[in-house]
């Protein structure tokens, strides 16, 4: 089985003046496939650095993330990468952006093609492949995000904030897109996000960290994403549990800026 | 002809373009504000008035209006500035252009001259009361030789009748000036002038700016005039009023300064003397006359100036309105160009001279500007290939035989290959100053290119190849490119290698700086998503690295063009035989103030072309700048 290990995985930035920052402390976490894990915290708690490490951009100090039973030492194509900012490569255009990791591996260009076309239409861009990436709006973007990062059929999929940019309408369009890729193609997810409500709605498993060190806070095991794929999202919102645990996290997040107010002051 | 068509047709534009603007503002919506950058938008017609005054101020201040209206305005200017000339040194006698008489003036400043000396001497310390007797005497005599020429009493009948006759000739010349048989020229005479008409080459850009001999019959009136003014001027100049009574005194004071200076014996001259001398002769050569003598000449003076100005006719007017900033009436006799009509070659001229340069016949030093030659593809292959491919190949180049023959083998036949010398038919190579000009940038760009954007982006990812090559670049990139060109001159010669490696420099730096300045602004997201979409190093820099430093590459080398061009132009300045450069600095040399503007105008429209043609690539190959 392609579970995700996380073992005392223990991150610390040296500055060259020689200050020390604990970015990450003893995180450890077991990840079973087609798991959907969203992060959630205070900004500066170590999630970017957490995603970073899985994708394998950064090393560990200490401590090791085993995918499978490879250890992750650099990036590589089974484990996708969604950005905030689409991080698309604008001079090419939708296609030519969905079948750069296929271009790269040189595989044949007639079955790439078809593969390309049957993944824009699952993101709902079908139409669009001759289109330059620097004409589409962000939600577009980020469709085409998706697309060029399932193309490859990665084991896991890091999303880092990749709703954070968009408006609310495109927001819960995209929430709905995320969740019905995750239920079609029963990939392992990690997603991180600033926005409560998402990880709640779309969190199978909700980490809410904690910064000075990093650490898992508090993990939470959700019923919304099982339902949200299923059901409306906005009557998931209106939901009573949601809304008392919406709350709940919101209030733990607050009493964590404050407690960094606090020390800053 | 054509200027004239053409200046009539850009005031129409004018005159078109502003109407067609009051119209515009009247239907335009009014809610548009001042600051809106809208309002920038658009104006075509804006575009033609400003090109129109452009070139109407160029028709204009180059005098081509002048000339394409009034060709013969210039030559007649030219007759007029001659009579001028020749009237001026009789009217300074009299209070035309001066306040007084000149006689008058003279009087007056000898007189205080001679008091002042008086005084000068009576204070002198140094000098015996003696001495100070006989200096005032010999001055005192000096002032008494004044009334001698002013008395009319003493005047002589040879002098009247020499001053009688000038004014009977000027006068004559007041009657038949105005006439249009004037002047009579005797045959021989018509016949000097026609013959010399024939050699005079027209006004403009043929070595002469304008004609000195009379092209017209008015021009003919001004010049036999001026001739005859002249005539009489130096007649009068001649004349002395010299009396016997003047004679007598002058004769007396010289024998004064002979008895005193033989008194002292020792030949010396003291400098009083000299200034009493000096004194005495600036009165003998003045032309001092009685007050009354000279009224009849002064009359017929004003009258001939009132004369010749009346035949001036409209040229007075056509010298104000048409030559504007300078006259041809100013620069007297030599009949030149004088204010901007010098230095601003007349378009006609220019488009004319510019014809001529582009015939490849023509061209500038035997080099035509722009064409092409028949060249033989075997002479390209050989200039490509080296030589050393024929040396590798297997075997022996042959040895000649017994019989004094020698049989090429494969290997010789490979030489004659890479050499050049075999028979090929030929191709058409361009050739010239422009496409000299125009290959040296070429070259020099693309080789900085090609080295310069690796190098860049390596430096822009890598540590070690940054730190290294920042030296080199950052010592020899400050150094203004020019300062360069005499050691890179003098080290690779006055041909293409020394200006393209200029040029190279140039670019190469520029070309390092915007593709590190690229790669460095490659967003670390784009590079993390290419390497988890499996993307090797290589696939990195060539499908993320290099495209994404394209918008700051290709600024760069918008940048590097103009810098190119600027140093070659410089370069060619230097030294040279062939370029747009060399042929400016050599028209600098015989002053082709024509040939000058071209090589500008040449260069500005090829820069022009250059900076057009790379913002097109810029908007084809980058359409996503600025909008990642």
């Amino acid at each position: 089985m392609s579970n995700l290990v996380s073992q005392k995985v223990n991150m610390i930035f040296k500055s060259l003046k020689g200050e020390t920052v604990h970015a990450l402390k003893d995180i450890t976490f077991t990840l079973k496939k087609g798991e959907l894990l969203t992060v959630l915290g205070p900004s500066g708690c170590g999630k970017t650095t957490l995603l970073n490490i899985a994708a394998g951009f950064l090393r560990p100090t200490s401590g090791s993330i085993t995918l499978g039973n490879n250890e992750i030492n650099g990036p590589g194509v089974e484990r996708g990468m969604v950005f905030q900012q689409g991080a698309l490569f604008e001079w090419l255009t939708v296609n030519e952006n969905v079948n750069f990791g296929l271009r790269m591996k040189k595989e044949d260009p007639i079955k790439t093609a078809k593969k390309v076309e049957e993944w824009l239409d699952i993101v709902g861009l079908k139409g669009f492949g001759n289109t330059p990436t620097y004409q589409l709006s962000g939600g577009m973007q980020q469709r085409v995000a998706l697309a060029r990062c399932l193309i490859n059929d990665p084991d896991l999929i890091l999303m880092d904030e990749p709703l954070g940019a968009l408006d609310a309408l495109t927001r819960e369009k995209m929430q709905s897109l995320v969740l019905k890729i995750w239920k079609e193609t029963g990939k392992t997810i990690i997603l991180i996000t600033h926005s409560v409500e998402e990880a709640l709605l779309l969190g199978e498993r909700v980490y809410v960290m904690a910064p000075r060190p990093g650490r898992i806070h508090k993990e939470y095991k959700l019923p919304f994403a099982s339902r949200g794929l299923k059901e409306d999202l906005r009557e998931i919102k209106n939901d009573k549990e949601f809304v008392s645990k919406r709350e709940e996290i919101l209030t733990m997040i607050w009493d964590m800026e404050e407690e960094i107010m606090g020390k800053e002051i | 002809m054509i200027t004239g068509f053409i200046t009539f047709f850009t005031i129409f534009a004018v005159v078109g373009a502003i109407l067609y603007g009051r119209k515009l503002i009247k239907t335009e919506k009014t809610d548009a504000v001042f600051g809106n950058p809208e309002r920038a938008k658009g104006g075509m017609h804006w575009v033609v008035v400003g090109s129109s005054f452009l070139l109407l101020s160029w028709l204009y201040y180059s005098w081509d209006i002048a000339k394409s209206f009034y060709p013969k305005s210039a030559n007649e200017l030219c007759q007029v500035a001659k009579v001028n000339e020749s009237l001026l040194s009789l009217k300074y006698l009299f209070p035309i252009v001066e306040r007084q008489h000149k006689s008058t003036a003279i009087i007056k400043r000898e007189n205080i001259n001679i008091e002042d000396k008086i005084i000068l001497i009576q204070n002198d310390p140094n000098l015996k009361d003696q001495d100070k007797k006989i200096f005032v005497n010999i001055l005192r005599d000096t002032k008494l030789m004044i009334p001698s020429l002013t008395d009319e009493r003493y005047l002589e009948d040879d002098t009247k009748n020499i001053i009688n006759e000038l004014t009977i000739r000027l006068n004559h010349l007041i009657e038949n000036f105005p006439k249009d048989s004037y002047p009579n020229l005797t045959e021989e005479e018509e016949n000097e002038i026609n013959e010399g008409l024939k050699k005079q080459l027209g006004w403009g850009a043929t070595g002469m700016e304008v004609p000195p001999l009379p092209e017209s019959k008015r021009g003919l009136k001004f010049h036999a005039a001026a001739a005859e003014l002249n005539s009489i001027s130096d007649e009068f100049f001649e004349m002395r009023n010299h009396n016997p009574e003047y004679l007598r005194q002058s004769e007396a004071i010289f024998g004064e300064i002979k008895e005193y200076m033989d008194g002292l014996g020792d030949g010396r001259e003291l400098d009083y003397i000299k200034d009493i001398k000096k004194l005495v002769r600036r009165i003998e050569y003045a032309s001092i006359f009685p007050p009354k003598t000279l009224d009849e000449l002064e009359n017929a003076i004003r009258a001939f100036d009132k004369v010749q100005n009346n035949e001036q006719g409209n040229l007075r007017t056509i010298d104000i309105i048409l030559f504007p900033a300078g006259t041809i009436v100013a620069s007297g006799p030599q009949c030149s160009e004088a204010g901007p009509g010098r230095w601003l070659p007349k378009p006609s001229d220019t488009f004319r001279i510019f014809g001529e340069m582009l015939k490849p016949s023509v061209g500038y030093k035997m080099i035509p500007m722009l064409w092409y030659e028949m060249m033989g593809v075997n002479r390209i292959v050989g200039f490509i290939l080296p030589d050393w491919i024929a040396d590798i190949m297997p075997g022996k180049y042959p040895v000649h035989n017994q019989d004094g023959t020698v049989d090429p083998n494969f290997k010789s036949r490979m030489l004659d290959i890479v050499t050049g010398e075999f028979e090929a038919f030929k191709i058409p190579v361009p050739t010239g100053h422009i496409w000299d000009s125009f290959l040296r940038v070429f070259l020099g760009l693309s080789l900085g290119i090609i080295f310069g954007v690796p190098l860049g982006l390596f430096m822009g990812l890598n540590r070690f190849a940054k730190g290294f090559f920042d030296p080199m670049v950052e010592l020899y990139r400050p150094v203004p490119p020019l300062a360069w060109a005499p050691l890179i001159i003098t080290v690779f010669g006055i041909d293409n290698v020394g200006k393209v490696f200029l040029l190279f420099m140039v670019s190469f730096s520029i070309m390092i700086i915007s593709a590190r300045a690229g790669a460095s602004g490659t967003q670390l997201s784009k590079i993390h998503a290419a390497h988890s979409l499996g993307a090797s190093r290589w696939q990195i820099i060539r499908e993320v690295i290099f495209p994404n430093s394209l918008p700051e590459i290709l600024t760069g080398i918008r940048v590097a063009v103009g810098m190119c061009w600027g140093t070659l132009v410089a370069a060619e300045f230097l030294a040279g035989t062939t370029g747009i450069g060399f042929v400016e600095n050599v028209a600098r040399k015989y002053m082709q103030y024509e040939v000058i503007w071209i090589t500008i105008f040449v260069m500005g429209m090829l820069g022009l072309l250059f900076d057009l043609t790379i913002r097109k690539i810029i908007d084809k190959t980058i359409p996503w700048r600025g909008k990642g």
